[in-house]
């Protein structure tokens, strides 16, 4: 059962962990340095066994942390889940202990958020993109990163040559598009946000 | 027996017809479309549809899948097409034996569809060259099947022997 015993055991000897009031799920915030440690807990004596997923937030560029790792981990006995917070402490160079030596899973998921954010994790055994090719120069996650993209070169030089063909921003025409939700449908279908204007007719200021 | 004969013969030769060669040739290659199924996401399970028995693709003689760009003539791109992926795409069509043909099926393939992304390249005619379009998200097989006839007629106007001496440079966009 997680209840408050099992928080209050939990927390009971582990200085780096705080908890934070969420509706859905038990949810914990947790020092970087100790972030493989708490996972060895929670799996072998807490059967929270099953990680579901890591991923990560950008709070902005304004923010003081600006980098969270979230980690969900799920228990089979207990059916429920317990969310793990972990800061970042460089807005920088944010780095996160890997916890792929715990969770195997962990490997592929920590790939991908490298990829989309940029977020290093220590002593992952093959920290490298999973999505991206690996010369893409940029965190497409971001909250600094355009949706539409970036212009940079393809992957493949010789391609490039023979097609002219590069990494282009995809037109966005008005978008993104989004829908207006509620009522019908047929109105709340996903439009651009702002139709007055194309990439051949310039935003009206 | 010395025969003087200069013409036609029907006793020794048989029934002929008549025909100019690019008539012939492009009949020839037009029946027997061999597909390379560039599957990317879920336009190729209409893919697989249309080769399937309801649909039976093989009423035209495309029914010969081939997953080995050197088997195969006609590149059919069923799918998103990352930019990722876009070097593979390529590198396929460049390993096919000429002559070939493209077919851009559905949305994505067409002009990156829905995907208005840092990820998807916006039409695989950015890369490759491409002979029918095909609308739909994903397209029915009644829509590839049209694309194919169409094809097919696309086939039957080539100058026949023009494509084979397609080069790397003529065969490109620019």
């Amino acid at each position: 059962m997680i209840d408050e015993d099992f928080v209050r055991s939990l927390l009971s000897g582990r200085e780096y962990l705080t908890v934070l009031h969420q509706k859905d799920c038990l949810t914990l915030a947790c020092e970087p340095g100790s972030l493989v440690e708490l996972c060895t807990h929670l799996r072998d004596e807490e059967t929270f066994d099953l990680l579901v997923d890591v991923t990560a937030i950008d709070h902005g560029n304004d923010a003081d942390v600006r980098f969270s790792v979230v980690l969900h981990l799920y228990s089979l006995i207990h059916k429920n889940y317990l969310r793990v917070h972990v800061d970042c402490s460089d807005n920088n160079t944010p780095v996160v202990p890997s916890v792929s030596s715990v969770f195997p899973a962990a490997n592929w998921h920590e790939r991908e958020t490298f990829d989309m954010f940029g977020i290093q994790f220590s002593d992952h055994p093959n920290l490298k993109r999973i999505l991206m090719w690996d010369d893409y120069p940029y965190y497409p996650l971001r909250k600094e990163f355009p949706l539409a993209g970036i212009d940079v070169p393809l992957p493949a030089a010789d391609v490039s040559e023979v097609t002219g063909a590069d990494v282009e921003p995809a037109p966005m025409m008005g978008g993104p598009f989004v829908s207006a939700g509620g009522g019908r449908m047929s109105e709340t279908e996903p439009r651009a946000k702002d139709e007055s204007w194309t990439e051949d007719m310039e935003k009206p200021i | 027996m010395v025969s003087n004969e200069v013409g036609y013969n029907s006793k020794v030769e048989g029934e002929v017809i008549v025909t100019r060669a690019d008539a012939v040739v492009n009949w020839i290659r037009k029946h027997s479309v061999w597909p390379m199924p560039m599957g990317l996401a879920c336009c190729a399970i209409e893919l697989m549809a249309s080769a399937a028995s309801r649909y039976d693709i093989s009423r035209f003689g495309m029914e010969v899948m081939r997953f080995s760009p050197r088997q195969s003539d006609c590149m059919i791109v069923a799918g998103t097409v990352t930019y990722k992926m876009a070097e593979v795409v390529r590198r396929i069509y460049d390993q096919m034996g000429d002559p070939k043909w493209v077919v851009a099926m559905g949305a994505c393939a067409s002009t990156g569809g829905m995907y208005r992304s840092y990820a998807v390249m916006q039409g695989v005619d950015n890369v490759v060259p491409v002979d029918v379009y095909v609308s739909g998200c994903p397209p029915r097989p009644e829509a590839l099947l049209d694309a194919m006839m169409k094809l097919q007629d696309k086939i039957g106007k080539e100058p026949a022997v023009r494509n084979l001496s397609k080069t790397p440079e003529t065969a490109s966009l620019s």
